[in-house]
């Protein structure tokens, strides 16, 4: 119960943080990425602020044995650069372009019952489902190789 | 359209951001990223790896609902792209974010912010495409 408590307290903070930055705002992600336009340099300030509580935080917290709540930390091993990595990535940065809106921007924005978001979502659903049966079919090719 | 600079608000809300980064791992010994938080949430491992998932969802979608009550004033969006630069744009973020195991908030702030080399790499691709995209739509296609 205690874990469901935290991990609800960790969303809010973080919708709470991604609404109040402007994040969510597809108006003001675009014009951060359009500097031959109506540049507004804001969303610089979201990253460095994130980023900077982020590493200090980190460097604290990640010389603990384990988190409060679970026996160990769960963090990523692979450490190849790979042509998923960079090629899914590009491709990621084509679709927040086009759309404005980026998945942690999103989830929190979806609380605002705007139609738009809801496009924006059910899509990036599909996309997700669909790049996992993609994955998979590959996976299944290549074991029967 | 034109947005106002809004540097405090936007540095505040960062350092929530990171906050709830931090209490991700100090708490639950995870990665605070939306990517990775969706992938599971949509293929669990089980009851337990759902619930923890569904909760913090939940913590993110109620946002709005939260600074509404604390403030009385109800944030707004402004969405200046069409339904179907939404609907194609949604699609290709969820095959990218995929392919690339993260987002903004996985690579390009809880990766970042522990040095991993994958997740540099990452975000300087995916900003990279951002401002190359909408460099295009914007002044080579929409001139």
């Amino acid at each position: 119960m205690i874990r469901l408590l935290a991990s609800y307290c960790v969303g809010l903070i973080f919708g709470v943080g991604i609404i109040i930055s402007g994040m969510a705002n597809p108006a003001k992600v675009l014009n951060f990425f359009d500097i031959a336009g109506f540049w507004d340099p804001s969303l610089a300030f979201v990253m460095g602020g994130a980023l900077l509580t982020t590493a200090l935080g980190y460097r604290f917290v990640l010389k603990w044995r384990a988190p409060a709540f679970e026996s160990a930390f769960s963090l990523p091993t692979r450490k190849n650069i790979d042509t998923s990595l960079v090629a899914g990535s590009a491709t990621f940065g084509v679709g927040w372009g086009i759309s404005g809106f980026c998945p942690g921007a999103a989830i929190p924005a979806l609380g605002m019952m705007r139609i738009e978001v809801f496009l924006f979502m059910g899509a990036l659903i599909a996309g997700i489902l669909t790049a996992r049966l993609l994955q998979r079919a590959r996976a299944d090719l290549a074991a029967a190789n | 359209m034109e947005t106002a600079f809004t540097p405090l608000q936007s540095l505040g809300g960062g350092v929530l951001i990171g906050l709830a980064a931090v209490l991700s791992m100090a708490l639950l010994g995870r990665i605070m990223g939306a990517t990775g938080v969706m992938a599971g949430f949509f293929s669990p491992t089980g009851l337990i790896d759902w619930s923890w998932r569904a909760a913090l969802i939940a913590g993110m979608v109620s946002a709005p609902l939260v600074i509404f009550a604390l403030t009385g004033s109800r944030p707004d969006i402004a969405v200046p792209v069409s339904s179907s630069a939404l609907l194609i744009g949604g699609f290709i973020v969820g095959l990218g974010v995929t392919y690339g195991s993260g987002c903004t908030s996985g690579h390009g702030v809880c990766g970042m912010a522990r040095f991993s080399p994958r997740s540099i790499v990452a975000t300087q691709v995916f900003m990279v495409a951002c401002f190359a995209t909408v460099f295009i739509i914007r002044h080579v296609v929409g001139g």
